[in-house]
């Protein structure tokens, strides 16, 4: 197959964000996508990321630890809300920096599952470095979950 | 019972700029990458088949951007499970996290990961301790750097 980096120039025209950048201003909206957790994803992101917390599977030890029940792994919903950055920057390389402040925790219930709402939006552009600079607003039941959640996407080689 | 203030938390303040050499290499697999993609809703192609990460230029799959906390966490293991940190891990919850990548994480990488205790502070009953973990390659070039921020209730929190 054509597997080499060499060919990186016939890859497919563009991102979302590459094809843009000139054209973003800061407070446009660039995504929008909402994610589902039960407790058999918290099951599989702790198998996965190995954090086997038992804050994150057992209601017991949620409610010993003074929390309103099993909530999800902050790093689960940060992950969540990345996959949504990444597939508007169209490529996972192009994430240089990512950080959030975790300031509610999410409640997942059992029968059921909650509901995590990403939007993200322009914050600033800096054309020489080819970069823009996402402000991600994550909610779960009209609840900021995620604050000061910013992702900077880093476009081709600096 | 929160107005002890000098000492909310078991957690030692005096290990702030202690550092935990590396305990392993890790080497970054495929499924690990796989695995890691499909815990957190990621669906890109790159991360999970080897011929869209090679037309995007990359040597191999490539990592969700979170995907560092795997290595972070189990080299933060030196510190935080240690006796000497005085962190009662079922009194912590998570309040920051920060990664910058210097370099995209691919599968086939062998990383090692260095753990600064960066700063302790004390508020309202709550320890807030800043981890730093310092990921790079066999040859030392950085690779990932993860800042984690913990919050440990004290008693009656």
């Amino acid at each position: 197959m054509n597997a080499t980096p060499e060919h990186r120039e016939s890859a497919p025209e563009a991102t979302n964000a590459a094809s843009a950048l000139t054209e973003l201003e800061p407070g446009q909206e660039v995504l929008r996508r909402t994610y589902a957790i039960d407790r058999g994803r918290l099951v599989r992101y702790a198998g996965a990321s190995g954090d086997f917390n038992p804050i994150h599977y057992s209601d017991r030890a949620a409610t010993e630890a003074g929390l309103p029940g099993v909530i999800a792994h902050g790093m689960l919903t940060m992950g969540l809300a990345g996959s949504a950055v990444v597939d508007w920057a169209g490529d996972p390389a192009a994430v240089a920096e990512y950080g959030v402040r975790f300031t509610r925790p999410v409640v997942v219930p059992d029968p059921g599952e909650a509901e995590i709402e990403v939007v993200g939006t322009v914050g600033s552009v800096d054309l020489a470095a080819s970069s823009v600079r996402v402000d991600l607003k994550v909610t779960c039941d009209g609840t900021t979950v995620l604050a000061k959640a910013q992702a900077v996407i880093r476009l081709g080689s600096p | 019972m929160t107005e002890d203030t000098a000492r909310p938390t078991s957690v030692d303040p005096t290990l702030v700029g202690r550092s935990y050499a590396p305990r392993e290499t890790y080497e970054v697999s495929r499924a690990k990458i796989a695995e890691m993609a499909a815990a957190t809703g990621a669906t890109h192609p790159a991360h999970t088949d080897p011929d869209a990460a090679f037309e995007l230029g990359h040597a191999d799959v490539v990592a969700p951007p979170t995907f560092a906390v795997v290595l972070a966490q189990r080299a933060e293991q030196a510190y935080v499970a240690s006796p000497e940190s005085g962190i009662d891990f079922s009194r912590v919850v998570h309040a920051e996290e920060h990664f910058t990548h210097h370099r995209a994480i691919v599968a086939g990488d062998r990383l090692r990961t260095t753990v600064h205790v960066d700063k302790i502070v004390e508020r309202g009953g709550i320890t807030l301790v800043t981890t730093r973990a310092e990921i790079a390659d066999t040859d030392d070039a950085p690779v990932a750097t993860v800042t984690s921020t913990l919050a440990v209730r004290g008693e009656g929190r």
